[in-house]
């Protein structure tokens, strides 16, 4: 069951992927660009995790907690950065 | 059973994230777009780490629950990231699909004073106009 | 009291996060996750001016399960509008008035509008009178308002801010 539904998974995922890197470089403002990369950044996760359950490996879970955190803490600098032109003030 | 529901989960949960990006792909404009990544991705990257997390308690040598971080910490910053970006988008006076609203109404009761806090950023015109 | 434990809801979060990180219960991860918990919170004590005070903690167990039930029913109509046809959509922006005062309440309700009914909340205005929503398929803005007012925040009210 579960090698049927995890090669599906993993193509959807890969056309999230796609689609995401679409958006980022059709834009067309800066903020559907910085979207973009933070859908990127979860559809990682997402890959990370499938990654983790295909190959019963509980290694790649902190990998995925890293890019959450690092994710985010980047989207809300490049959000601020638009919204003030600076980041730390 | 176990594989049953953890497929199903994978499933939804890959499903959801496609969803999300294909929204971000193909809605029509920046305030929509957003819809897409926040709710969508969330919930399918939310429904990988619970069949993730399903897995390894069913197959490791015990409950293993730390997905469930990874989990909570996405539900939170979600909405914080998609905040942030839609003050962006309102501060850039990005092009809206959406009729404009002008300024709130005015207040009802003004038995509700609170101290100002510093305005965080110069008065812009802050509300989406429609297209010249 | 206060000024030892300052923040109790911070320490018992930030102990149970530092199990699920170090994904043990044993009692040895227990003790160290609550001195890490009290550490951080006493010496982080300067952000957190206003201590959280939870005056009804079963309401916010029965907000959060309206919440995730919100999340996902909400899901699947966002799912179903976008691959619905793009120019069907009736996006809005709606002015939601509130009655929250407190900084906690209020970013939960946008974090939670965020989540949930097709929502994304974009503007407070500075006297926080006033949030502004955008919604993806809105068919009459004040009932949009009026069911966010009656569906969280009043919930939110009633566990944050005794009247």
């Amino acid at each position: 069951m579960l090698s049927i539904v995890i090669p599906i998974a993993f193509a959807l995922v890969a056309a999230a992927f796609a689609l995401s890197c679409w958006r980022l470089l059709a834009g067309p403002s800066a903020p559907d660009r910085i979207l973009a990369l933070d859908t990127l950044y979860i559809n990682a996760i997402a890959l990370l995790v499938l990654l983790g359950i295909h190959r019963a490996s509980t290694l790649y879970f902190e990998a995925a907690l890293l890019i959450a955190l690092t994710g985010f803490v980047s989207t809300v600098a490049l959000g601020k950065f638009l919204l003030r032109g600076d980041i730390i003030e | 059973m176990v594989d049953v529901l953890l497929s199903l989960l994978i499933l939804i949960g890959a499903g959801f994230t496609f969803l999300g990006s294909l929204g971000l792909a193909r809605l029509p404009d920046f305030y929509t777009r957003l819809h897409g990544p926040t709710k969508a991705t969330t919930l399918g990257v939310g429904s990988l780490l619970i069949a993730s997390a399903l897995y390894f308690s069913a197959h490791g040598p015990g409950l293993s629950l730390h997905e469930v971080l990874v989990t909570l910490f996405l539900f939170i910053t979600a909405p914080v990231s998609a905040q942030m970006l839609a003050k962006v988008a309102l501060h850039l006076n990005l092009h809206s699909v959406a009729p404009p609203t002008g300024d709130p109404p005015p207040v009802a009761h003004a038995g509700k004073a609170r101290e100002q806090g510093p305005p965080d950023h110069p008065p812009m015109p802050v509300y989406p106009q429609s297209p010249e | 009291m206060r000024r030892l434990l300052p923040h109790p809801w911070l320490t018992l979060a930030l102990a149970l996060i530092w199990l699920l990180l170090a994904n043990s219960t044993a009692p040895g991860q227990i003790v160290l996750g609550l001195a890490l918990g009290w550490a951080i919170a006493l010496f982080s004590r300067r952000f957190w001016p206003e201590p959280v005070r939870l005056h009804r903690p079963l309401a916010l167990l029965r907000f959060i399960s309206v919440a995730l039930y919100d999340i996902l029913t909400a899901n699947l109509a966002v799912a179903r509008l976008i691959i619905g046809r793009p120019e069907r959509l009736r996006p809005a922006f709606v002015w939601v008035p509130l009655a929250l005062t407190s900084d906690l309440a209020i970013s939960l309700l946008a974090s939670t509008i965020c989540l949930t009914p097709g929502t994304v909340s974009a503007r407070l205005t500075l006297d926080r009178q006033y949030l502004l929503v955008h919604a993806l398929d809105v068919a009459d803005a004040d009932q949009l308002a009026a069911i966010i007012k009656a569906r969280y925040e009043t919930p939110l009210r009633e566990i944050f801010e005794p009247c």
